[in-house]
């Protein structure tokens, strides 16, 4: 029995899902080895090396290697399954993770299970379906098995303690069939929406991009990240990376704070293993109620900068 | 490019619809329960009826796996624009085990067949939410794929997609042929009109067997059951914003 994890970063930082797969893949028994491909991760290297529970790390650089792309890496994981025979091949259930795996997979004619909540035991693993209104309890008889874990649903392994030994693997060959031209993304010094401890979400009840002000000024008291619901998204009034929801981000902080989200399905899909839930809403009647644990019927304009105030005592 | 799109649209209950677990834990409730295209498969198809109109490509050909009511999908598809359809038929227990290797498959040997350039897919379907299909049909045909689309524009023979990735969202180019995926904001899928639904009605619907296509649908995967979620007990409510704070900072949260 042996796990390969393979770790997301960007050459400089491990990024946090991968300490969420890597304690999933401790679970399973067995060695955990982490494939770093990257093309200057010497800095990744390190730091997953020290990482809990981790044995061996493999490194595989090259140029080709830029951007993740999953045509120039499910060659390389193909060739290390070929030389280590893994037993289960895993990562973060993020877009990294979701668009890798399943293609090294089908490359060796394996179905993927996408998401998992739960290990039962090596070869049967729960996951949510349809939103996550159902369970699904399923039995894996793959001589590999292929997941992406869901990262609210492990903890993270530590951080310090570990001391796996390194191994350099041979570049694959490049694809060259696609090219990563480049990447935005959204700066805030705000924490990380699936990392925080305390998330501020903002629904249609905003009623703008601007009073999102408002959440942000809240959000600053606490450390927390500000996410959306997808009708806020929607309207247009933040990015699509701010969204909670079955198809945006799977959120469980310790607090969760709903203003003005009326808790559709698909919302309450993203966000409701938080600790504990806070709904603001005017609407007595609104689903979101029915999930938390405190819920104010009020005005979001006059509660939240009261709210926020009330912070400062 | 001038070429042939498959698009794939699956058959699934109703997004509007509350899901039931069925009391003997063997899966959800499906019968006299409203079922609809699923939506990222809208998205796909809307994005091919457009390139179409656009005189991007050729043709657009909506394909979908399972029992006769697949059919009803696959007119749906026809109504927004595509030009015909292939119903592959599954039924029983093989649709009982139809996972997205056993479609991706069945995708991979239809675009060989209809010489297809492009395959745009829905990034998942709302009932088994795995996000596979789509990546493992490009592993199988060895194409790139353009997984999560937000926004797809034809360069000569290649694509360039821009995804959505979770911090924001990342711009990638692609030769063709190639698999795309569309998430949400890919765009707005339009309604069909009455008089296209009756235009539909006449366009070709050709049926195939998975075996007709050399496939063998084995699974090795075994669902043991399918449970509710647990169910949130429903808090208190507070009067005022004071209130709501003291608890919070009773609770330790604050």
């Amino acid at each position: 029995q042996s796990t390969l994890v393979v770790a997301e970063h960007n050459n400089e930082k491990l990024t946090p899902i991968t300490l969420n797969a890597i304690t999933a893949a401790s679970k399973l028994g067995g060695d955990v080895t982490c494939l770093v491909a990257g093309t200057n991760c010497a800095q990744v290297v390190e730091q997953i090396s020290k990482v809990q529970g981790v044995k061996k790390v493999l490194v595989a650089q090259h140029d080709s290697y830029k951007g993740s792309l999953p045509e120039e890496l499910t060659p390389l994981i193909l060739e290390t399954q070929k030389q280590f025979n893994f037993t289960h091949i895993c990562a973060g259930a993020s877009a990294f993770g979701k668009n890798l795996l399943p293609r090294v997979a089908a490359k060796l004619d394996v179905a993927p299970i996408s998401d998992i909540t739960e290990i039962k035991s090596p070869d049967t693993f729960v996951r949510t379906i349809y939103a996550g209104n159902a369970l699904s309890t399923v039995k894996c008889n793959e001589s590999v098995k292929i997941f992406t874990v869901r990262g609210t649903s492990f903890e993270a392994a530590e951080t310090e303690g570990g001391s796996a030994t390194c191994e350099e693997v041979a570049a694959s060959s490049p694809a060259g069939v696609s090219e990563w031209l480049e990447q935005s993304l959204s700066k805030s010094d705000r924490p990380d929406l699936t990392s925080a401890k305390v998330v501020v979400s903002g629904g249609r009840g905003l009623k703008s991009g601007e009073n999102f002000k408002l959440l942000y000024d809240l959000a600053e008291k606490m450390n927390a990240a500000v996410g959306a619901s997808r009708a806020a998204v929607d309207a247009g009034y933040v990015p699509n990376d701010m969204q909670v929801g079955q198809t945006g981000k799977i959120v469980a902080p310790e607090l969760y704070i709903a203003v003005g989200i009326s808790g559709a399905i698909q919302h309450l899909a993203g966000m409701k293993d938080s600790k504990t839930i806070v709904a603001i809403n005017k609407d007595p009647e609104a689903p979101i109620f029915q999930v938390a644990d405190y819920g104010l019927v009020a005005d979001l304009f006059k509660a939240v900068p009261e709210m926020t105030k009330a912070l400062d005592q | 490019m001038s070429g042939r799109v498959l698009v794939g649209v699956k058959r699934v209950i109703d997004y509007a619809v509350k899901i039931r677990v069925k009391p003997d834990n063997s899966g959800v409730v499906t019968d006299g329960v409203k079922h609809s295209m699923n939506p990222f498969c809208e998205i796909a198809v809307e994005e091919a009826v457009k390139m179409k109109e656009k005189k991007l490509i050729k043709e657009v050909v909506a394909v979908s796996c399972g029992p006769q009511q697949a059919q009803e999908t696959i007119r749906t598809a026809l109504a927004m624009g595509a030009d015909r359809g292939i119903h592959v038929e599954v039924s029983g227990k093989d649709f009982d085990l139809l996972g997205p290797l056993q479609v991706s498959k069945i995708m991979a040997a239809l675009a060989k067949k209809e010489d297809a350039q492009l395959i745009i897919l829905g990034k998942q379907a709302i009932d088994g939410d795995c996000n596979q299909t789509g990546q493992m049909t490009a592993a199988l045909l060895d194409w790139p794929q353009g997984t999560f689309a937000s926004e797809v524009s034809l360069e000569g023979d290649k694509v360039k997609v821009v995804r959505e990735i979770d911090g924001g969202l990342e711009t990638i180019r692609i030769n063709t042929p190639a698999v795309l995926t569309a998430d949400l904001r890919l765009n707005t899928p339009r309604y069909a009109t009455l008089p296209n639904i009756m235009k539909a009605k006449k366009k070709k619907i050709e049926k195939v067997k998975p075996a007709d296509l050399g496939l063998d649908m084995t699974s090795r995967l075994e669902v043991l059951r399918v449970d509710e979620p647990p169910q949130r007990l429903a808090g208190v409510k507070v009067e005022t914003v004071a209130d709501l704070v003291a608890k919070l900072r009773e609770t330790g949260r604050l």
